[in-house]
């Protein structure tokens, strides 16, 4: 098979740099797997490792630091057929270390090739997340504050499947290569190697020290069984094939007159776990049943299972503008925190606003009229109030009518749920029934 | 009507679909979230693909290598994750990447209010990326706009290989609302322009009276080269000075010189008003609101809604104020898409209502405003 390096464009890494090393054991390697150079995508990171992908024939894709596995992971989800592999140096490893966890997580068909040298070459030798405290670095003493990673021991507790290192300068170095491109999943190689122009500057390393140091770590030998698991991407396309097909955005088309009355606004003031939303969102299919226009916003606390919930419903004949509501013409007042959060509001209630209020919550004055329900009394729980208040509302054809809303429950609901649903209703349009007759 | 009941989150994922949309990636952020949580439904079920990333970097960056790999892709986040989106937002436009990226805004600065709308965030969507250069940013009313104009998003960065933002508010993101999307005007879906001269393809090379590069994707038969490094038309760094202005001249005027043709609009009232309420957004809504009460209390106004909001649609904006004595601008914020129109319109009178409390803008404020200066 023919090299890949690109003739026009000779490295250009200062004498003696092993990066030079690494461009022909990478050539070599695609030679060995005989890769026809339009399968492969080279991603490269910053830094002097990221004049890689100009050094080849291949597609190529250069971005920003530390982010090179992210583009790699787009790239190789769309196009599964391409072999991908990635460099990076360790710079790039430590401002990406979150996409360097996630990716040993996902285990996606990509390579990453860490073209370790220990410090940052580009921008002056400072030092990165390999670089040992000893050594004298760009970053004055602050490399001696702080522990070296090993990479291939991270990857490993990260959930890499295959993490291996070598001496970018050793023999087997293609070969190194090779191996971890074949391997089905994310495999990362630790490429050890020497930066003239930078490191060796003022500190000590040669070929042989590596491969001393490289001999005595622990790990770092390719495949690490118990991370072995399918490839994302397989696995990814396996849970997709298998999805139902979604269902289309329910349509409620307009088979009922719709009551009297321009804009109408109701608000819900009630608690987590009351159904608050739902609710809201019934009035608005019923009034919808009627081929009226709604908007619904909702308010909660984000710890979902607590604190007050909220909705507020505008109902019209015509486009809705501004959805905020100052005077609504129906108010739910069924929990205390509900209330509590909208106690300023009261005040400004008109004297036509109904107030269907629960026993058992204390308002703030207000012009509104108001009308108590006693849920315990009608045998209405607590998660049940909202729906038998939205009924009492509908009994007093306020907003949406008893027929409205129960079409709405056939479109929200089926089976022992509606059952449940239209019993509540029931209670509701009772009591709602009896208020309104005089 | 027969109608669906949606949130403009909700409607911006359908709009993704029905433009072609294949690969969506996401990191859950409040009001954003349910984009993707609607995209998780819709896309994998349809064959394409959505993922979680570990970050708004990662989850950016992967639309960013799917869009390499020629899929239609779109993000979306709000205003604390646009900030971390900013150098993938750079590399989208200086190496020409198509992308939708939605901004759902929300009550800044920083993380500030989760829950909380605003439009702080429309300057920073133009500013916001390394070199300055343009972007498009629309600005939808309600549900059927996040459905039509995210449907224009994509085709527009399909067309003009760039960002295209939709700056959303929480209040329409998470707002429900009734809607027929079927009876929306929809428009017709376009691809990128591929590369079918014979080779050598050059990446960034523009064939004669174009200011867009043809398209390959990485992966295809001829090899295709992408960097975010200042790079010649053939994709590789380059210092040449007379190139690189060439270059970013073309970055921005092929942007800059085309805004008529995607300037979107509505005008309501008669076109002789004297006051001219300019706004975009959700407080649109609030000025149609404030433009009947002004009317039915016996005032006149017209109210220009900009759907458009970068590049600023100049042409558009000087044709509806030209004969207004007196310009209102309204938005969600202290002032920033008034300093635009303050630029354009330099010479005409302009008051300006500003809000950011995390409070929709009421229609009486603005009301008043018409009504009594
Ligand atoms: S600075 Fe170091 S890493 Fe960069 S080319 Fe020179 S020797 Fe190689």
């Amino acid at each position: 098979m023919d090299s890949l390096i690109n003739d026009s464009r000779p490295p250009v890494f200062c004498p003696g740099c092993t990066h030079e090393r690494v461009v022909h054991g990478l050539d070599k390697a695609f030679a060995l797997l005989g890769l026809p150079a339009n399968r492969i995508a080279l991603v490269s990171d910053i830094g002097c490792s990221g004049l890689f992908d100009t050094f080849f024939n291949t597609h190529a894709m250069h971005g920003l630091h530390g982010r090179a596995l992210t583009y790699a992971t787009g790239l190789k989800m769309a196009r599964p057929e391409l072999t991908v592999v990635v460099t990076m140096g360790d710079g790039g490893l430590g401002i990406g270390g979150a996409h360097l966890l996630a990716a040993c997580r996902r285990n996606l068909d990509l390579t990453l090739l860490v073209l370790n040298n220990f410090n940052f070459g580009m921008t002056g030798g400072q030092c990165s997340v390999t670089t040992p405290p000893e050594a004298q670095a760009g970053s004055s003493f602050l490399n001696r504050l702080e522990k070296p990673m090993d990479l291939c021991r991270l990857v490993e507790a990260a959930g890499a499947p295959y993490a291996a290192r070598c001496s970018g300068l050793s023999k087997g170095l293609a070969e190194n290569i090779r191996a971890a491109i074949a391997f089905e999943g994310f495999s990362v190689l630790d490429i050890w190697g020497i930066c003239p122009g930078r490191y060796t500057r003022k500190n000590r390393l040669t070929p042989k020290m590596i491969d001393e140091n490289l001999a005595d770590m622990p790990g770092g030998q390719g495949v690490i069984a118990e991370n072995r698991r399918p490839e994302y991407g397989r696995s990814y396309a396996r849970q997709q094939a298998e999805l139902p097909p979604t269902k289309p955005p329910l349509e409620v088309p307009p088979e009922f007159t719709p009551l009297a009355g321009k804009r109408q606004e109701l608000v819900i003031l009630g608690s987590a776990g009351q159904r608050i939303i739902t609710a809201g969102e019934i009035v608005g299919l019923a009034a919808m049943t009627a081929g009226l226009q709604v908007t619904q916003k909702n308010e909660y606390n984000i710890t979902v299972l607590r604190g007050p919930s909220i909705s507020e419903v505008i109902v019209s004949d015509e486009a809705i503008g501004y959805t905020g509501i100052e005077t609504p013409d129906v108010v739910l007042a069924l929990a205390q925190e509900g209330v509590d959060r909208r106690r300023a509001a009261f005040a400004h209630f008109g004297e036509n606003t109904l107030v269907l209020a629960a026993a058992d919550v204390t308002l703030p004055e207000s012009p509104a009229r108001v009308h108590t329900i006693d849920f315990k009394a009608l045998g209405v729980r607590p998660p049940d109030r909202a729906l038998a208040a939205v009924a009492a509302v509908a009994a007093r054809e306020r907003i949406i009518s008893p027929p409205m809303l129960d079409r709405a429950l056939e479109y929200r609901f089926a089976g022992k749920v509606l059952e449940s649903a239209r019993a509540t209703v029931k209670k509701g349009l009772e009591e709602g029934r009896k208020d309104a007759k005089p | 009507m027969t109608a669906s009941f949606m949130e403009g989150n909700e409607a911006i994922a359908h709009g993704a679909m029905a433009a072609g949309c294949r690969f969506f990636a996401g990191y859950p952020i409040t009001p954003a979230t349910t984009i993707f949580q609607s995209m998780l439904t819709l896309l994998p079920p349809a064959g394409g693909i959505c993922l979680q990333g570990e970050d708004e970097i990662a989850s950016i960056g992967f639309c960013l290598g799917a869009s390499m790999a020629g899929l239609k892709a779109m993000t979306a986040t709000s205003g604390p994750g646009i900030s971390l989106y900013s150098e993938q937002i750079s590399f989208a436009i200086g190496s020409e990447i198509p992308i939708v990226i939605v901004d759902v805004q929300r009550l800044g600065p920083s993380t500030g209010s989760a829950t909380r709308g605003a439009d702080g965030d429309i300057q920073f969507l133009r500013w916001g990326n390394s070199g300055g250069l343009p972007v498009i940013a629309l600005a939808p009313v309600n549900p059927a706009d996040c459905f039509v104009l995210t449907m224009a998003a994509f085709n527009l960065a399909e067309t003009y290989r760039c960002p295209v933002f939709i700056a959303s508010n929480k209040e329409i993101g998470m707002t429900r609302e009734s809607v027929d999307l079927r009876s929306l005007p929809q428009p017709e879906i376009v691809e990128r322009r591929g590369f079918a001269g014979p080779p050598p393809y050059r990446p960034f090379a523009v064939a004669d009276g174009r200011d867009v590069p043809d398209f390959l994707p990485i992966g295809a038969d001829i090899l295709v080269r992408q960097t975010s490094s200042t790079h010649g038309p053939d994709g590789y760094i380059t210092t040449d000075a007379v190139q690189i202005a060439a270059a970013q001249q073309r970055l921005d005027r092929k942007l800059r010189s085309a805004v008529d043709t995607f300037t979107y609009w509505e005008f309501y009232g008669p076109p002789d008003a004297d006051t001219l309420v300019i706004t975009y957004g959700v407080s649109a809504r609030a000025a149609r609101s404030a433009v009947d009460a002004a009317r039915a209390a016996g005032t006149t106004a017209s109210l220009l809604v900009l759907k458009t909001l970068w590049p600023v649609p100049e042409a558009l904006i000087r044709e509806k104020a030209a004969g207004a004595g007196r310009i209102v601008v309204v938005e969600m914020n202290l002032g920033q898409y008034v300093r635009e129109i303050r630029r354009v319109l330099g010479n005409q009178h302009i008051d300006f209502i500003g809000q950011m409390d995390g409070r929709l803008i009421h229609p009486e404020t603005i009301e008043e405003v018409i009504c009594h200066g």
